[in-house]
């Protein structure tokens, strides 16, 4: 019920997230979420991508320092309040969330949560019927 | 004005007579109180009676910054440690501090050449005088405390910080001199125009500059901004603090304090000793000093020397300005810094691969020091909280090893350039030139 996500470090320099996307798109691996966290002399890249232990392997073999993390993936309705409630209960059963990104398209939206406690975190969003995804 | 014309003034011959007898005296007090230089002139077979003149000090041992380390903490004490009065330490690079130790006689040497300085700058009993080094372990602020007072002058002893408090009371106290490092002048010179005074608001004539290598430009910058005259001051913690050579009012060169500091100029590939007028490593033998005296102490400092008249009537022999550095030390905002010491704080966090680069600029006047270094990969989190936490600690091993706080910069790893043979860990933009 969870899904790797693959995160790279990058130092703050022009041109140098275009490496990461180059590379990838070279090895016909599709992305199909990302996002940036950014501080003033580094960065660390998030991203859910179509082939996740290729991307591992071609981004090592280029020196890219990546790692691998679990997260939660859901997809709400693209409606007002939709995903406030889901966030709602997961405070209610006190999971925290460390970082989280999404996208809507059409009648859907795509939601990326790390949260502190993976389990429960995936147990009480069941619970609730919220609808995960096993793959992106 | 000269403090002491007697010996400021003496002739070169009675000089060449002073320094001799002072020498002998030195080197068979080192002999009896000094194990170390007792068994370095022993492996070189030489007895105190081998030395009869100042010409024969080329016949002597060199002492190194190494060898005070490897003799921490006592170890090249001459004194007993019933006369030691007081012990200055500076920063060490691999843990090891470096100390010295000075009798009450040494004390008065050092408050005796410091007057000689002030005096040379033009400073007098009826001068307030603000002391802007570190107050501390550091020589720079007791030396030159210590050395006003002597003269007679008033002293502030204002040491670092609060630059607008300072600034206020140079102007409500009439203070007319002060002793600090150059690039805390311009500082100084900013922050007075921040608080929207001019040099006109205040009254200060005469600068001590030292403790950091400066340059002529600098010096035009700080006398045309603050309003007054700025002189070298030269001096290491290893010989005595500041007070070892000085400026007259030639501004062309410092004077060294030769009866106390005899100065050298060697090679510093073969060690040997070079004529006056030719640029190499300064060396120093403490030729009156009890409590830790040194013999040709290897200051590492690249400059040249010079015994041509000059038209102030002072006697002694000058040094040039410092062109550089035959080691790799740097000196950022007055600390020596040691990329080895850098290096050894990186080696002890394992998140870090062992590449490292300083990069050391001049911002707004002030240096500034930023080390590189690579994240190991098996480090990287996706958690920018732990990634900033690993910056933060880096940064504060770095704080307390360096005594300066360095900007951590952390980098891809691969990214910092490998060299062939030796590596390649400083890049100075600081403009000096």
């Amino acid at each position: 019920m969870t899904i790797k996500q693959l995160s790279v470090f990058l130092e703050n320099k022009t041109g140098r997230i275009n490496e990461v996307t180059k590379i990838l798109g070279k090895h016909g691996i599709n992305m199909h979420a990302f996002s940036m966290a950014e501080s003033t002399d580094f960065g660390i890249l998030r991203l859910i991508v179509s082939e996740v232990d290729k991307a591992v392997e071609v981004l090592r073999s280029e020196s890219f320092a990546v790692m691998l993390t679990d997260v939660v993936c859901i997809s709400c309705p693209n409606v007002a309040g939709s995903l406030s409630a889901i966030l709602e209960t997961l405070a209610e059963k006190e999971i925290f969330i460390e970082y989280m990104y999404a996208f809507a398209e059409g009648d859907k939206a795509n939601v990326v949560i790390r949260p502190n406690d993976l389990e429960k975190c995936v147990q009480v969003l069941k619970e609730c019927s919220c609808s995960i995804n096993s793959k992106f | 004005m000269i403090w002491n014309p007697n010996k400021e003034c003496m002739s070169r011959d009675e000089m060449h007579a002073l320094q001799s007898k002072r020498l002998q005296k030195l080197v068979t007090y080192v002999y009896h109180n000094v194990p170390f230089y007792r068994n370095k002139m022993q492996e070189m077979d030489l007895s105190p009676e081998d030395i009869r003149s100042i010409d024969d000090i080329v016949k002597l041992p060199f002492t190194t910054k190494q060898d005070l380390r490897d003799n921490y903490p006592y170890g090249l004490q001459a004194a007993p440690p019933s006369e030691i009065v007081r012990v200055h330490a500076s920063s060490g690079t691999t843990g090891n501090p470096t100390i010295v130790g000075y009798t009450r006689k040494d004390l008065a040497v050092w408050s005796e050449v410091m007057a000689r300085c002030l005096t040379a700058y033009g400073v007098t009993r009826d001068d307030t005088f603000s002391v802007a080094y570190g107050y501390g372990l550091f020589t720079g602020g007791l030396g030159a405390h210590y050395g006003v007072e002597n003269l007679g002058a008033t002293v502030i002893p204002t040491s670092t910080g609060n630059t607008e408090k300072h600034i206020r009371l140079i102007r409500d106290l009439k203070i007319s001199g002060i002793a600090c490092t150059p690039s805390y002048a311009l500082y100084l010179a900013e922050t007075l125009n921040k608080m929207g005074l001019t040099k006109e608001d205040i009254g200060l004539r005469i600068g001590a500059f030292g403790a950091e290598p400066w340059t002529e430009n600098m010096r035009k910058e700080i006398e045309e901004r603050l309003g007054l005259k700025g002189y070298n001051i030269y001096g290491l913690s290893e010989i005595m603090g500041p007070g070892v050579s000085y400026e007259c009012q030639e501004q062309n060169g410092s004077h060294i304090n030769e009866d106390h500091f005899y100065p050298e100029i060697i090679n510093p590939e073969t060690l040997e000793q070079l004529p006056y007028g030719t640029q190499g490593e300064l060396v120093f033998t403490t030729l009156t000093k009890e409590g830790m005296p040194v013999l040709r102490y290897r200051t590492k400092d690249l400059c040249t020397l010079y015994n041509d008249p000059c038209p102030c009537g002072r006697t002694s022999v000058k040094m040039g300005r410092i062109m550089g550095r035959s080691d790799d030390m740097l000196i950022i905002r007055g600390i020596n810094v040691f990329p080895s010491q850098v290096e050894s704080v990186i080696l002890t966090m394992k998140e870090f691969e062992p590449q490292y680069m300083l990069v050391v600029d001049r911002v707004k006047n002030l240096d500034t020091l930023q080390v590189q270094v690579e994240v190991r990969k098996d480090f990287f989190s996706d958690d920018m909280g732990r990634m900033l936490a690993m910056k933060k600690a880096l940064a504060d091993k770095l704080k307390s090893v360096l005594s300066i706080s360095a900007d951590v910069k952390l980098m891809e790893p691969g990214s910092i350039e490998r060299s062939q043979g030796k590596g390649k860990h400083v890049i100075d933009n600081r403009k000096l030139v």
